[in-house]
């Protein structure tokens, strides 16, 4: 699929990073290549094929939503999707990403202040809700596909793993299932915050933008703090980087908990739906790549069983 | 005041925040309640000049963490990633933060 693609996404990045000379002796990087993405960087230019099954009616107001809002996202270069060979591409200035192998270096200051700035701005433009909650159905669908061809893996006990995570996964409420509306439709969201999505712009050492536009939409805000509220709950993540990111957050007027007190009655559920979604991934993964789960998935998964005893707490204004 | 055994005057001096009267006559010390504790206390901290630090992560009390969370503290608690004291992060959960 991708054959066809990356010559021509190549081709199109090319023209676009210099289109007096072509024919540069730049090299072109991809950035990824995934079944579902394609990042393919051409110096100072950045060309993202967005999933096959992206529609141009979500992706563009997306995009547009992010091209308002420069002070939060890494500003397209162009305002509406290409179509290469089924697949929207769009083109993006080059920012610098945090480095994999530093994570002790991670922004969390920053990120937290994009997030509680982002959860404070109005939507410029009307978009999607939010796609948080459908991408851990997908995590759950592909989890469940696994187990069930994985019928000839020696490794039952990765296959058993399956079993407190779709537990888990079915004491969550309809809406962090992907099932109902979000019990917030107003709040802008970013949708799938993890480290890869922040780049510093200009390169090298600009400051810290938020990219990645798929999953933005209206949603529950406290999405968006899930991920690191889940390592912090799983053990993985370091009380005081927890603490440095969440007391960022609120110093900034983010809305999604209170200003003051116990942030977990807002953070349970997306917390435990990106416990689950995560356990979800890496059982699917391991059973994939025929291989035992490591320590730290086994501590996401040990999470998920020891949601079943423990009812999800309420957010104090749930009755709405 | 004045020596109990030779009934000389005794003078006070300040020792690292102790309060010791010694005798101008025969140089004997007296030392009020609890000094002799405060002066052992003084003692083993010259002898170990690194006191011993309190366990890091208990240092302040953790923030608030869900009943479904890893049992912080206590045996089988947090990995923190896999690394103590600032050292390298378990590869996977390295990965973990990158991946949607």
């Amino acid at each position: 699929m991708t054959t066809p693609l990356l010559p021509e996404i190549t081709a199109r990045l090319k023209a676009r990073a210099h289109p007096s000379t072509p024919t540069c002796p730049c090299p072109t990087t991809t950035l990824a290549d995934r079944p579902d993405t394609t990042v393919v960087r051409h110096a100072h230019t950045v060309a993202k094929a967005h999933a096959p099954d992206t529609p141009h009616a979500t992706l563009t107001p997306r995009l547009q939503t992010a091209a308002h809002l420069p002070d939060l996202f890494l500003p397209p270069l162009t305002r509406t999707p290409t179509t290469l060979h089924n697949r929207l591409v769009t083109f993006w200035p080059y920012g610098t990403p945090v480095d994999p192998d530093d994570p002790d270096a991670a922004p969390w200051e920053a990120a937290a202040t994009l997030l509680a700035r982002l959860h404070r701005t109005s939507p410029p433009t009307p978009v999607p809700p939010m796609r948080g909650p459908i991408k851990t159905a997908h995590a759950i669908a592909r989890l469940t596909t696994a187990t069930a061809t994985a019928s000839a893996t020696p490794a039952a006990s990765v296959t058993a793993a399956a079993c407190p995570i779709l537990r888990a996964w079915h004491t969550l409420p309809a809406w962090a299932r992907a099932e109902a509306p979000m019990p917030d439709t107003t709040t802008l969201c970013h949708g799938d915050l993890h480290l890869g999505q922040l780049v510093r712009h200009p390169a090298p050492d600009g400051p810290w933008r938020l990219i990645d536009v798929d999953d933005l939409g209206t949603g529950v805000p406290a999405w968006d703090l899930a991920r690191p509220a889940a390592w912090y709950a799983c053990g993985l993540l370091p009380p005081d980087e927890w603490t440095r990111f969440l007391d960022t957050y609120r110093a900034e007027g983010g809305p999604a908990v209170p200003s003051a007190g116990d942030p977990w009655p807002a953070l349970d559920i997306p917390a435990r739906a990106l416990t689950v979604q995560t356990a979800a991934r890496a059982v699917t993964k391991a059973i994939t790549e025929d291989r035992p789960l490591d320590e730290i998935e086994m501590s996401v998964i040990d999470a998920c069983a020891r949601m079943g005893s423990v009812p999800p707490q309420l957010p104090p204004d749930s009755a709405k | 005041m004045q020596c109990p055994k030779c009934h000389a005057p005794m003078h006070t001096y300040n020792r690292n925040g102790v309060q010791i009267e010694q005798c101008s006559g025969c140089r004997g010390i007296f030392l009020d309640y609890g000094e002799l504790e405060a002066l052992t206390r003084l003692e083993s901290q010259w002898s170990q000049p690194a006191p011993p630090p309190p366990p890091a992560p208990q240092a302040y009390p953790a923030p608030p963490a869900p009943a479904w969370g890893a049992p912080h503290g206590g045996h089988g608690g947090g990995h923190y990633g896999g690394h103590h004291g600032g050292h390298h992060r378990h590869k996977s959960f390295g990965h973990m933060l990158f991946s949607s």
